[in-house]
C-alpha cells in the first residue's frame, strides 16, 4: 500500500492544463480540485463546479442588517423617546430610507467577506495552506486524490503526456508557507 | 464555440418589422390627432414628451460609445453597430424635438394666465413665454419670472437648445464616421481619434446634459427648481436608452443577424440596466427626501401638483416599476441571462421610462384641472402616441442600422476581445 495522498501534475502553461483536464476526463480519473496562479475563463464549466452560493448569503445578511436598524431606528425614535423634528410625524419612513440602506450595504459587504473567509478557510493571522507553493506563481497545479485510483503510474503517465512538466506524488495534503 | 462569424452581413430592414413599425405610426397619428382634436395643450405635451425621449434614447447612443472608447472597453466592441445607429438617428429626433418647441413657444391659444385673466397663453413653457411676462406694466407680469429672465428667455433658450443638440449630433457623427473608416482602413489611427472625440463628448455632455433637461423639462414649471433634476433625468436616459440598446439586440439577434453576441454581453448589458436603475432611484429619492424634509413651499409645490388624484397613482407606479421590476427580475445573475427575461425587463423599463417622463411633463403643461380622475381614456391616447414614437424610432433606427456596410465594427482593436468575452 503506497503512502501516497495526492498526486499533482504541474503544468507551465494554462493551454496544457486544460489538456490536461480534458486527457483525465477522458480516462475517467475524478479530479480533486485545480489551482492556478490566475483565474482562468471557462474552467468552471469545465470542470462541473456549481455556482457559488456567496450571492444568497449576501442577500441574507442585507436583510439581517436592514431588519437590524429598520428596527432600532423605530426603538430610539418612535418608540423610546419620540422627538419633533421640522413638526414631521416621529415614525416617518423617508428618514429611516438612508439609513437602512447604509446598513443593508455595510452588513452585505462584512457578511459576504466573512462568510469567504470562512468558505476558504482564510481567516486574518491563519497561515494560508496550499498544495503545492508554486501553484500561487508560475504552475498550473492539477491535484488527484489518490485514494482509490490505482495504478498510479498510468496517472502519472496520462499526466505527463499531457504535457506536465512535473508530476508530485505527495504523502500529506498541505504544505505550509511556514 | 463558434469562431466563425460572417462579419458582412448586413442588416436589411424589411418583412415583419418594417410593417410593425408602420403600424405603430399609425397608431400614433390616430392618437395624435384625436388629442389635437380634444385638447391641443395635450397633444404638445406629447409631443414635447416623445421628441424629448427620442432625444435622450439618441444621445444615450452616443453617450454609451463613448464611454466604451474612453473607458477602452473591450467586450462591447462586437456590439457598438447599434447605439452607433441611434447616433445616427440623432439629427431627426432633434430636428422633431426643435420644431415642436418652436411651435409650442410661438403659438398660441386663448387661455387664463396664473392671475386667473383670459390671454394668449404659447402651448408649452406657458409659465415663462408668455407674452409681457416680465413687463411690468402688463397683466401677465411674473417677477419671480423676470428675475430668472437673464437665463429663460425664449432666443437665449433656442440657441442653448440648437448648441446642446448640434454639438451631441456632431461628435456623435464623427464617432460613427472614425469607425466605418476603420472598417475600411484598420490600424489604430480612426481608434485613437475616436477616443480623444470621446473624451471630448464625455465633457460637454457632463456639462450640457443637466442644462439640457433644465430647458426643457424642469422650465415647464419655471417657479421651482432643483439641482437633482438634471441628474435625475440623466439617469433616466441612461437607463431608457440602455434598455433600447439591449431590446435592438435581443431582438437582432432572434432575426439571425450578430450570432457573436453571446449572453456574456447580455449579462453585462442587464448589469449596467439594473445598476443605473438603482442610481435612478436614488436621485429620485435624493430629491424626494430633501423636498420633503425640507418642506418648504416653493419647492413642495412640484411633489404637490403630483400629489393629486389626477397624478398619484401614476407618481407611485412611476418609482414602483423602474425601482422594483429592476430590482427584483434583473438582481440574480440567472436572470440576466436569460434572453425572454431580459426582453420583458427591456420592454418594461421602456414603458417605464416614458411614464416617467409623462409625469415630469404632464402637470406643468395640461395642468392639475378641478377633480379630475386619476384614470382617463386620454392617457390611452398619450400611450397610444408614444406607441406611434416608438415606432418611429424602430424605422428610423432600422433604416439607420441598413445603412452600415457590416452589422460589426470588423476592425476595431478589441474586437477578438469582445468576441471571446466570457464572464
Amino acid at each position: 500500500m503506497s503512502k501516497t495522498k495526492y498526486i499533482l501534475g504541474l503544468f507551465a502553461d494554462p493551454d496544457e492544463l486544460m489538456h490536461g483536464i480534458d486527457t483525465l476526463q477522458k480516462n475517467s480519473v475524478p479530479i480533486y480540485d485545480v489551482y492556478t496562479p490566475m483565474p482562468i475563463h471557462g474552467i468552471e464549466r469545465k470542470l462541473g463546479i456549481k455556482d457559488s452560493r456567496l450571492g444568497y448569503a449576501a442577500f441574507l445578511f442585507g436583510c439581517l442588517g436592514g431588519t437590524t436598524i429598520f428596527s432600532m431606528a423605530y426603538y430610539m425614535l418612535v418608540h423610546d423617546w419620540p422627538m419633533d423634528i421640522g413638526g414631521k410625524p416621529a415614525f416617518a419612513i423617508p428618514d429611516f430610507v438612508p439609513i437602512t440602506f447604509e446598513w443593508t450595504v455595510l452588513f452585505t459587504a462584512f457578511g459576504m467577506t466573512l462568510t469567504f473567509f470562512f468558505a476558504t478557510h482564510l481567516f486574518p493571522g491563519r497561515t494560508p495552506r496550499v498544495m503545492d507553493l508554486r501553484a500561487t506563481d508560475d504552475r498550473f497545479v492539477i491535484a488527484i486524490d489518490a485514494k482509490g485510483n490505482i495504478p498510479h503510474e498510468d496517472i502519472t503517465n496520462l499526466l505527463k503526456e499531457a504535457g506536465a512538466v512535473e508530476v508530485k506524488h505527495n504523502d500529506r495534503k498541505y504544505v505550509s508557507y511556514e | 464555440m463558434n469562431t466563425s462569424h460572417s462579419f458582412d452581413e448586413q442588416f436589411e430592414f424589411k418583412g415583419r418589422a418594417k410593417s410593425w413599425s408602420l403600424i405603430m405610426i399609425v397608431i400614433g397619428v390616430i392618437g395624435l390627432l384625436a388629442a389635437f382634436f380634444t385638447n391641443g395643450e395635450r397633444a404638445f405635451a406629447n409631443l414635447l414628451l416623445n421628441g424629448y425621449y427620442m432625444s435622450c434614447v439618441c444621445i444615450c447612443g452616443i453617450f454609451f460609445c463613448a464611454v466604451q472608447y474612453v473607458a477602452q472597453a473591450g467586450w462591447s466592441a462586437s456590439v457598438l453597430r447599434v447605439p452607433q445607429a441611434l447616433a445616427k438617428v440623432l439629427p431627426v429626433a432633434g430636428v422633431i424635438l426643435l420644431l415642436v418647441i418652436g411651435a409650442g413657444l410661438f403659438v398660441t391659444h386663448p387661455g387664463l394666465n396664473e392671475e386667473g385673466k383670459s390671454t394668449a397663453i404659447p402651448y408649452l413653457y406657458k409659465l415663462w413665454a408668455l407674452k409681457g411676462v416680465t413687463d411690468s406694466h402688463s397683466e401677465n407680469y411674473d417677477a419671480i419670472i423676470t428675475a430668472k429672465s437673464g437665463y429663460l428667455n425664449i432666443p437665449f433658450f433656442l440657441i442653448r437648445l440648437v448648441i446642446y443638440l448640434g454639438s451631441y449630433t456632431l461628435l456623435g457623427r464623427m464617432l460613427v464616421k472614425y469607425s466605418n473608416n476603420e472598417d475600411e482602413l484598420g490600424g489604430m489611427f480612426n481608434y485613437k481619434k475616436s477616443f480623444k472625440v470621446s473624451v471630448l463628448f464625455l465633457v460637454i455632455f457632463g456639462f450640457t446634459v443637466p442644462l439640457f433637461a433644465f430647458d426643457t423639462i424642469m422650465s415647464l414649471e419655471a417657479h421651482w427648481f432643483s439641482t437633482m433634476f438634471g441628474w435625475y433625468n440623466f439617469a433616466a436616459l441612461w437607463v431608457s436608452g440602455l434598455s433600447v440598446i439591449t431590446l435592438a439586440i435581443i431582438l437582432l439577434r432572434k432575426a439571425g443577424y450578430m450570432q457573436w453576441v453571446t449572453e456574456d454581453h447580455l449579462h453585462n448589458l442587464g448589469q449596467l440596466m439594473f445598476g443605473f436603475s438603482i442610481f435612478w432611484t436614488y436621485l429620485w429619492f435624493g430629491q424626494f427626501l430633501l423636498t420633503w424634509y425640507a418642506n418648504i413651499p416653493e419647492e413642495a409645490a412640484y411633489f404637490y401638483r403630483r400629489w393629486e388624484p389626477q397624478f398619484k397613482p401614476w407618481f407611485w407606479l412611476n418609482i414602483i416599476v423602474n425601482f422594483l421590476t429592476p430590482l427584483l427580475v434583473l438582481m440574480s445573475r440567472d436572470s440576466k441571462r436569460k434572453t425572454e427575461l431580459l426582453k420583458v425587463a427591456c420592454i418594461i423599463l421602456i414603458c417605464g421610462h416614458w411614464l416617467d417622463y409623462w409625469q415630469m411633463i404632464m402637470p406643468g403643461t395640461i395642468g392639475v384641472k378641478g377633480v379630475g380622475e386619476w384614470y382617463s381614456p386620454m392617457i390611452l391616447v398619450d400611450f397610444a402616441i408614444f406607441v406611434g414614437a416608438a415606432g418611429f424610432m424602430v424605422w428610423m433606427f432600422g433604416s439607420a442600422l441598413s445603412k452600415f456596410k457590416s452589422l460589426v465594427p470588423k476592425k476595431h482593436p478589441l474586437l477578438q476581445e469582445s468576441l471571446h468575452h466570457h464572464i
